[in-house]
């Protein structure tokens, strides 16, 4: 598992997934060779499924554009630690089936090297020696983020016949 | 204690009193989505294969983003959008050439007080200025809302902003957004919902009203909304739609924060690369030589904008070393200034006017920058890359500024000319 450690704040949408693609990329290995690429164009190249990203405060901030979370789900990111993130972005994640923790405490401890893993379910993300406890999604997003995202948790109720 | 115009136009729309922080279900009155619409259109049809959309009627879809096609991809994307728009018999479709779509939505009388619209683009904020309950989802919310009519919304907290006064010469609500995105932060109204109140609301054109709902999410607002007043009357009463619905925040409603500003002391800013709350006094860059600017986009491409950078460059010329480019917002808003004499002006001036849509806003196409180059943009957002070149450096203004500053090649303070 890698740390890709970001500290700074307002890391953008922009920065996460260039505008300039949004009209050309719209599946996950497309969006993929582009992740991140004005932040750290080396992100693209070095992220395996079960890597983690720590952040700052209002990760994600910007453009509704979906590409960041579609791609960062793509690729299996296990999840988004931040100390806080932009509205428009935290909805596209549970829409994804991105994991998202919000722990300024998680972020604030981390240092290079840690091993750092998290349990959903418990709330709870632990950094190197130390657990930390994060708040858990409304009952609602919890059944979407199960269900793998928004469109599958939609298709699930669709067989089901819940909607007309 | 009273209740806030979030907590009162969710609670209508939930058929309950709603409290904040509780999550609602509400099905929305319009869905917006542009250029995007292709990969919606994927997703709709990879989710439920064969299906009807659930009310095609609340369906708007506005091509503005890349227009005219820059590539046979953007090409066939507007290509699938218009059948899918034939197949699935969605009236409220605006091809190429209408507009941005925060301009077009309320020109074509999609956007009405009291409504609750949502967009698959985060300046869908802009509905606020008519008192709509409006925010930005992304795509894959919006092909669940085509399939479902439905979505969530945590019901916000509310920042009020309280404003007095009237902006001295030179100064306008551009430099008033700029000023409060500066000091609340980018993040700093994140998950909440902004009203603005107070004395000042009433001296507000529906264009400055526009300009400041639509950077309510440059600094994390879910909406960013104003009251009805008689401008609000008079230009739904041009389009002949009868205001009912108006939903307003109770005088005693309980506020998580008051700010007051008082436009008499607002004075021309600027933001400065790579954050929109970077924001310093314009008389703080005078001099800075730039490379190009942009006047246009949701933010600034509407017909007051384009008229008052023309009275700056009337019968003048843009210095040789910068180009300007105009983007009226809406074939509508372009039209107004054909009549007016105002494009007359700004090209007779040297500008380049291109067709109502983003244009170079998203770094998509038309106006790329040059590695190093400086642009004065009267839009929204500077972030780094964002206008398709990431050593490129994006500086935010209002009209006034962008136009005194085309005059000698490097910003200017636009008190200088008007007084
Ligand atoms: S003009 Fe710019 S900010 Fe406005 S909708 Fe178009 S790309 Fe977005």
């Amino acid at each position: 598992m890698n740390v890709f450690h970001y500290p700074q704040n307002d890391i953008n949408t922009d920065l996460l997934f260039p505008g300039k693609y949004t009209y050309t990329c719209s599946t996950g290995p497309e969006i993929k060779e582009h992740l991140l690429e004005d932040l750290d164009a080396s992100f693209a190249g070095a992220v395996q499924p079960g890597d983690i990203i720590i952040a700052g405060e209002n990760f994600g901030c910007g453009s509704s554009r979906e590409h960041p979370s579609l791609g960062l789900k793509h690729i299996g990111l296990k999840a988004v630690i931040a100390s806080s993130f932009a509205r428009i972005f935290y909805r596209s994640a549970v829409n994804q089936g991105l994991l998202l923790v919000q722990s300024p405490e998680a972020v604030e401890y981390y240092t290079k090297g840690d091993i750092v893993t998290v349990d959903p379910a418990a709330g709870e993300v632990r950094v190197g020696d130390r657990v930390f406890t994060f708040p858990s999604l409304p009952d609602e997003m919890l059944e979407i983020l199960k269900d793998g995202g928004l469109l599958n948790h939609i298709k699930k109720q669709y067989v089901q016949g819940d909607e007309a | 204690m009273g209740d806030t115009f979030a907590i009162k136009i969710l609670s209508r729309a939930a058929g309950k009193k709603v409290r904040e922080g509780e999550i609602v279900f509400v099905e929305p009155d319009y869905i917006l989505t542009h250029d995007n619409s292709s990969a919606i259109i994927g997703k709709f049809e990879s989710t439920v294969p064969g299906a009807r959309v659930k009310y095609p009627g609340r369906i708007a879809i506005v091509l503005d983003h890349v227009i005219p096609a820059a590539s046979s991809k953007h090409a066939a994307g507007h290509k699938k959008v218009r059948e899918f728009v034939k197949e699935q018999e969605i009236v409220n479709f605006y091809d190429i050439g209408t507009g941005v779509c925060h301009q077009v939505m309320p020109e074509v009388g999609l956007v009405k007080p009291g409504s609750i619209v949502v967009g698959s683009d985060s300046h869908t904020c802009t509905y606020g200025a008519f008192n709509c309950f409006a925010t930005g989802i992304d795509r894959t919310e919006a092909a669940g809302i085509w399939i479902t009519g439905r979505t969530w919304f945590k019901v916000p907290e509310t920042i009020n902003i309280e404003l007095t006064g009237a902006f001295t010469g030179g100064v306008s609500a551009k430099d008033l957004i700029l000023t409060i995105v500066g000091d609340v932060g980018a993040g700093g109204a994140n998950y909440m919902a902004v009203e603005f109140n107070g004395p000042a609301v009433g001296g507000l054109r529906m264009c400055d009203r526009m300009t400041i709902a639509n950077m309510g999410i440059e600094m994390g607002a879910k909406i960013a909304a104003f009251p009805t007043n008689i401008v609000t009357s008079k230009y739904f009463e041009a389009l002949d739609i009868p205001v009912t619905d108006a939903v307003w925040s109770d005088f005693d409603a309980e506020y998580a924060r008051t700010l007051e500003y008082d436009l008499e002391n607002i004075v021309p800013v600027i933001a400065c690369p790579h954050q929109v709350d970077n924001v310093v006094p314009v008389e703080k860059m005078a001099g800075m030589k730039i490379d190009q600017i942009f006047l246009g986009t949701c933010t600034n491409g509407r017909v007051e904008d384009l008229k008052a950078a023309a009275d700056i460059l009337r019968g003048e010329r843009i210095h040789s070393s910068v180009r300007m480019l105009v983007a009226p917002a809406s074939r509508t808003e372009y039209l107004k200034a054909m009549k007016m004499g105002v494009l007359q002006d700004l090209v007779s001036a040297g500008a380049v006017v291109l067709p109502p849509g983003c244009g170079p806003c998203l770094g998509a196409h038309q106006g790329a920058l040059a590695p190093g180059e400086k642009c004065l943009s009267t839009a929204n957002r500077n972030f780094k890359g964002r206008m398709g070149e990431k050593e490129a450096e994006i500086y935010l203004s209002s009209p006034e500024t962008a136009a005194v500053s085309a005059l000698t090649g490097k910003v200017r303070d636009p008190r200088e000319v008007l007084k």
